[in-house]
């Protein structure tokens, strides 16, 4: 679904990312794992198309096609959904008239008919269940004022209904006290799929106990240094990153 | 070159005074030729305001002085009252008022089925009388009344609406005053003089719109003065949506009596060459005022509003917040003054205005003003200009709204607080559909 190949990518003149391979496959879930400063939200961002990050060497092919080509609504009407780690608060627009909007670009995209308020309606509020979110929410404004757990929520929310062929999870555990991680976690297993694939970034290996990834990648200073099953995120645990630095200076 | 712009502009409509009212009997009270004649004496010593008033000096009215304009003799247009009422957005008003080139349009207008006591007329009715009570609405001491545009105004004035609330009458339906002005040959005039009078414990809904058909050059010269008795409730909407070629200098004087509530919201989609002035006198304790505007432009329109609450009394509470929007060459002025005068202890005052600017020629020149003479306040008032925040527009684009549309949004949301005021539902909707497709269009 997803190839990364030799990825390099610089913000201003500093290189961030220092030569990224992966493949994801579609139904897998993979987790990326480092420390700060790693390069782990570079990845997630250019992956979903944000500006200012300047591509160097190297190619991102999914589903066969090149990625780094595409603008960011093309990645998400192609199926690509980022699940930011800092949701944008937008004073004006409610949840629910941001997300029609949003499904039915995405609909429109794929030759389907736009769905009408009540078609609409009767899907968030399904969709909702899987969150637990509070139906008030729905017609506040996007985000605003919202805590922390109700917006990590709002952005599972939006991965349900946007319903994403390859979903990337930047530090979705940040900021979440244990019962909020229980619940967005349970939103994202329900979402997992014989056809989508998952991209899981986390800074620690807490997250890793509710979502259990397939693989695990740890990146540190730009590179992927060390790849392995879901055992890798405990041993991790054990030993810090400082374990991997060494490693990654010897590279 | 001002100055002669500006003296060619002083004997245009002082040449037009002489042929419309000093030819002849035109009729009118004594009264009425009195207080025209003192008005173009006042006119007549300054002319149009230049960029060197302190008032005026970002907005240059020398197109004005350019022209000379037409005062129509009758309205001479025809159109159907259903695509009146759409143009200016007012479908569904049951109570209206509508004037054609600023004639009134008895086929247009809709005056029945009133609350028993609420009188809904039109100027020329009180100006052909000789009733000393609606002759004083006209003759006291206003605010402004020594401005170059007012002096025009009364001047000239010949019709407009008029909106008399008895006491203690709630008003169940908005009453809809509608200024169409069509594209004509030539350059025309009109000097809409509105009175609107809310007695004591009355309850009211009244929308002005101004609409314009057609590109070609007119002035509209507006002046509103509303009456807030004790107690009383006034809700007030001035839609402003001439055509491009139009000019249109708007006053609204607002008296608040103890108690009394206004919510006036001033919304501009069109004109040319706009200004807007508001004053709103709080001269009873515990008066409550809330101006609410909000500009949108994205052409080459000029957009100055002027603002200024004047705290009177004790106790009084007034909010006001002005929004706008503006892209390609558009520029923008807010200039909002609160005064609080030293018997106006306790005054709670708080302004705001939010800028937008969508493209990179577009301008704004926000300029708060305070000047408190109580010493027992609370006053507060602020300022900005921004850009689309990108965030956002990645957040929005990143669910796989497109760009264009992504801009629209954020520029729609942007005045949501203001459209969030409008309590009239039809209106609200109809702005809302309006400013979303501007906005796409703008974006596209």
């Amino acid at each position: 679904m997803l190839e990364i190949r030799d990825l390099r990518v610089n913000v201003g003149d500093k290189e961030i990312l220092r030569g990224i391979n992966l493949s994801v496959g579609a139904g897998q879930v993979h987790a990326i794992m480092g420390p700060n400063g790693s390069g782990k939200s570079t990845l997630a961002h250019v992956l979903s198309g944000r500006e200012n990050y300047a591509v160097t060497s190297g190619e991102v092919l999914y589903q066969g096609k090149n990625l780094l080509s595409m603008s960011p609504e093309e990645r998400a009407r192609e199926g690509i959904f980022l699940a930011f780690q800092y949701p944008v608060e937008i004073p004006g627009i409610s949840t629910t008239y941001f997300l029609k909007a949003a499904l039915n670009a995405v609909r429109k995209h794929s030759g389907l008919e736009e769905l009408d308020a009540m078609e609409f309606l009767s899907l968030i509020k399904e969709k909702m269940k899987l969150v637990e979110m509070d139906q008030a929410l729905l017609n506040r404004p996007l985000n605003e004022g919202f805590s922390g757990g109700e917006k990590k929520r709002n952005e599972i929310l939006q991965m349900a209904i946007l319903d994403p062929k390859l979903a990337i999870l930047d530090e979705t555990d940040s900021g979440l006290d244990i019962d909020a991680l229980r619940i967005v976690a349970g939103g994202v297993n329900s979402l997992r799929a014989k056809d989508r694939a998952m991209i899981v970034i986390t800074h620690y290996q807490r997250l890793l106990n509710y979502i259990i990834p397939d693989f695990i990648h740890v990146l540190s200073e730009g590179r992927i240094v060390r790849s392995g099953a879901k055992e890798l995120a405990l041993e991790l645990e054990k030993k810090g990153y400082e374990w991997l630095k060494s490693e990654s200076a010897a590279l | 070159m001002t100055s002669l712009a500006s003296s060619r502009g002083k004997e245009n409509f002082l040449s037009a005074f002489r042929r419309r009212f000093e030819q002849g009997n035109d009729g009118s009270p004594l009264w009425l030729a009195e207080l025209r004649r003192g008005a173009i004496e006042k006119f007549a010593e300054s002319g149009l305001p230049t960029t060197r008033h302190e008032d005026w000096k970002y907005t240059n009215v020398d197109p004005i002085n350019a022209l000379s304009f037409d005062i129509p003799r009758q309205n001479g247009v025809e159109i159907p009252t259903t695509n009146l009422l759409a143009c200016a957005m007012a479908e569904g008003a049951r109570h209206r008022l509508v004037f054609i080139n600023g004639f009134y349009s008895a086929k247009h207008s809709s005056t029945g089925n009133l609350p028993a006591g609420v009188r809904v007329l039109h100027l020329a009715e009180i100006l052909s009388r000789d009733d000393p009570r609606e002759a004083s609405w006209l003759t006291r001491p206003t605010e402004m009344q020594d401005k170059p545009f007012v002096a025009l105004n009364t001047a000239f004035m010949e019709d407009g609406a008029v909106v008399i609330i008895p006491g203690h009458c709630r008003m169940e339906e908005p009453i809809y005053t509608i200024f169409l002005s069509s594209g004509a040959v030539a350059p025309f005039v009109s000097h809409p003089r509105n009175l609107f009078i809310c007695g004591e414990g009355s309850e009211v809904e009244i929308v002005e719109s101004y609409v314009g058909l057609g590109t070609g050059a007119y002035f509209s010269n507006p002046v509103t003065d509303i009456a807030a008795a004790a107690d009383s409730v006034v809700n007030h909407y001035r839609l402003q949506s001439e055509g491009p070629g139009a000019f249109h200098v708007g006053v609204v004087r607002a008296r608040l009596e103890r108690h009394s509530n206004l919510n006036s919201h001033s919304v501009t989609l069109g004109g040319g060459l706009v200004r807007n002035d508001v004053h709103a006198l709080l001269d009873g304790e515990g008066a409550e005022c809330n101006l609410n505007g909000l500009y949108v432009s994205d052409g080459q329109q000029h957009i100055d509003n002027h603002t200024e609450i004047e705290h009177a009394q004790p106790r009084a509470v007034s909010h006001e917040l002005y929004k706008g929007i503006l892209g390609g060459r558009a520029h923008g002025v807010f200039n909002g003054k609160i005064l609080v005068r030293k018997a106006a202890q306790k005054s709670d005052a708080r302004q705001s205005n939010k800028n937008l600017l969508l493209s990179k020629d577009a301008v704004i020149n926000s300029k708060p003003q305070l000047e408190i003479y109580a010493d027992d306040v609370k006053c507060s008032h602020g300022s900005t200009i921004g850009q689309l925040d990108p965030d956002a527009l990645f957040y929005l684009r990143s669910r796989g709204i497109g760009a264009e549309d992504s801009r629209a949004l954020l520029s729609y949301a942007f005045a949501a607080d203001i459209l969030g005021g409008v309590k009239n539902a039809p209106l609200r909707a109809r702005l809302d559909e309006f400013l979303l497709t501007k906005f796409s269009k703008t974006a596209g």
